[in-house]
């Protein structure tokens, strides 16, 4: 990673060990700063013993991390006022309204202002659209309203990044756009957002950057140009004469062709000239009912790289 | 200075917290029937106690209410006091980890020593709220249903209503004292689970087991370093001149165990991975 872009979080064979499993297996992020970075990968991957690492909440075993240019346990104090966070799914005191569990919460921040706090708390309630909630206690609140107030709770104070922990969990498609739409504003503030989540679809429209994780290690990690780049182009052809035409894709240096009972598959680079060989493959007289290049979605790269992963991996 | 007005906002948030809580005025509610029904069952009962019968001044509540809170508070220390101090007390971080607010709070972030002492603080406020409804309870019970005057003493020295008030309070303050130390193990305990119901009542096996001890002759050797030792022993504030010599050991033991299980809190509060 080129130096000379301002990293948010940066760790260095950041490991986690409980017991004799390694959680988190010699990690080395790279978030920059201003980046929207999904943080990606199955339930179990280890991205939120990663978090809770970040946050000074559990002691790495061994490793280095930097927060915000701050030495992470060392400096956690002069970093963490900069940092919204929501860690493993919102926590609340539920016998206590909306408003009251965030001044409470804004309350044990050493660093914040009691002077503004109130102004502050309803402003936070506005942006997640919970002023109309919030009187009303927490255990009244759904699953999605506390998704919301966890949100608020991230956004009292202005922040220099947000790590997210699966912002999304538990809300419905409308939600899931707001949160989506609220992150995207925020990113236009130039707040850098870390942001997880075991769905590519939830997070891939709005990133930067990723991270892929599976089984405690980081097996891809860049922007979304660089990862797209990795993910290898495919030629797919359909013909009358499947074995000719396979020989003459030989000839004309393809490897690595696999013959599916209708179709031909085989991996060609980017820049690959579709037109020209297909003008050979009609002068030659086959009969070519399709021929195109097909870019893989992220998503399968996503699934290649951490297997279908409905199974717990470890 | 700026961080002392903010842990000040922080100790009247742990406060709000602890006061907006059904379970704390539950509690409170129930140490308040203590007198309450205890001074309600000598009234109706009219059999007149010989002086010395039953537990220790019950046989003075007839004579002058005031006493009730006394009563109230003899009775109230084996088990209910220490039972009620022992849910605050567990519940101090154990409780914010199984609700997960504990995380939030750090990272807010609150520093997790200031947190530790503002919980402790606030366990403190609930034991000095607690034997002080023993004490307003049991003085207004007793003034409604027994006559009030002046009260004598155990010395037999008779003291003004204004200065039997002022022993009541010293007597509340007494016992809240012997609970700081209790305070101190619950809060240690606390720190070692993110389950409240097990810190709890290991907080309250704990108390116990010091009082069962307390009463084995054979081990008086270890009694003085018991910390429910001196907890009955408030009557010598009952007497003229004011015996201090139980409140000051008392208070030196208490001490002493808040020095002891306060830094074993602390020494594994500060190292803890917060998983919860």
């Amino acid at each position: 990673m080129d130096n000379a872009i301002e990293l948010a979080i940066k760790t260095s064979s950041l490991t986690k060990q409980f017991g004799s499993q390694k959680a988190v297996n010699n990690i080395d992020l790279s978030v920059p700063k201003g980046s929207v970075f999904g943080f990606l990968g199955p339930n179990g991957s280890g991205k939120t013993t990663s978090i809770r690492m970040i946050l000074g909440l559990a002691e790495a075993s061994q490793g280095q991390i930097e927060l915000l240019g701050h030495p992470i346990p060392k400096e956690l104090e002069l970093a963490l006022p900069k940092v919204g966070a929501l860690v493993e799914g919102p926590a609340f005191y539920p016998y206590m309204s909306g408003r009251n569990n965030l001044i409470r919460i804004d309350s044990a921040d050493r660093f914040a202002n009691s002077k503004t706090r109130a102004e502050r708390v309803d402003a936070a309630l506005e942006r997640v659209g919970l002023t109309n909630a919030a009187k009303k206690k927490v255990h009244a609140y759904s699953l999605g309203m506390k998704q919301r107030l966890g949100l608020a709770n991230a956004l009292l104070k202005p922040r220099e990044i947000l790590i997210l922990d699966e912002p999304t969990n538990g809300l419905d498609p409308q939600g899931t756009r707001e949160v989506r739409n609220l992150i995207r504003s925020l990113a236009n503030e130039g707040i850098t957002i870390f942001v997880s989540s075991h769905l590519l679809s939830e997070i891939e429209q709005l990133c930067s950057h990723l991270a892929v994780m599976t089984a405690g290690k980081i097996v891809a990690q860049g922007s979304i140009e660089e990862l797209r780049k990795e993910s290898q182009t495919r030629l797919i052809l359909k013909s009358d004469r499947i074995d000719e035409v396979v020989d003459l894709l030989k000839q004309q240096g393809l490897s690595k062709l696999s013959l599916k009972p209708d179709r031909i598959v085989a991996p060609v680079p980017g820049d690959f000239d579709v037109a020209s060989l297909n003008q050979l493959l009609v002068k030659k007289k086959f009969m070519i009912s399709e021929i195109r290049l097909e870019q893989p979605s992220l998503e399968e790269y996503f699934v290649n790289l951490t297997g279908e992963g409905f199974e717990v991996v470890r | 200075m700026f961080a002392k007005s903010l842990s000040l906002s922080l100790m009247a948030s742990e406060l709000r917290v602890m006061f907006t809580r059904r379970r704390t005025w539950a509690m409170l509610a129930a140490i308040a029937l203590i007198p309450i029904l205890l001074a309600i069952a000598v009234a109706l009962s009219s059999e007149q106690l010989a002086p010395g019968e039953g537990p220790p001044f019950l046989d003075r509540v007839t004579q002058n209410g005031l006493f009730t809170g006394f009563t109230a508070t003899l009775l109230a220390l084996p088990l209910f006091l220490p039972l009620t101090i022992a849910v605050v007390a567990g519940d101090t971080i154990a409780g914010e980890a199984s609700l997960g607010t504990l995380r939030y709070l750090l990272i807010a972030p609150v520093g997790r020593l200031r947190l530790l002492v503002v919980k402790y603080l606030g366990t403190v406020v609930f034991a000095l709220a607690g034997t002080f409804t023993l004490m307003v309870f049991g003085g207004i019970i007793g003034a409604i249903l027994f006559p009030v005057g002046p009260v004598t003493l155990l010395s037999g020295d008779q003291i003004s209503l204004m200065e039997s008030f002022g022993r009541m309070a010293l007597v509340a303050l007494y016992t809240t004292i012997s609970m700081t130390g209790m305070l101190a193990l619950g809060l240690f305990i606390s720190t070692l689970t993110t389950v409240p119901v097990g810190a709890m009542a290991a907080t309250v096996v704990l108390a116990g087991v010091s009082q069962i001890l307390d009463n084995l002759p054979q081990l008086s050797w270890l009694h003085e370093w018991l910390f429910t030792h001196y907890w009955l022993d408030f009557a010598d504030l009952l007497r003229q001149p004011i015996e201090l010599g139980s409140m000051f050991s008392n208070a030196l033991l208490q001490l002493g165990y808040i020095a002891v299980f306060g830094a074993l809190a602390y020494s594994r509060f500060t190292t803890k991975d917060i998983l919860s």
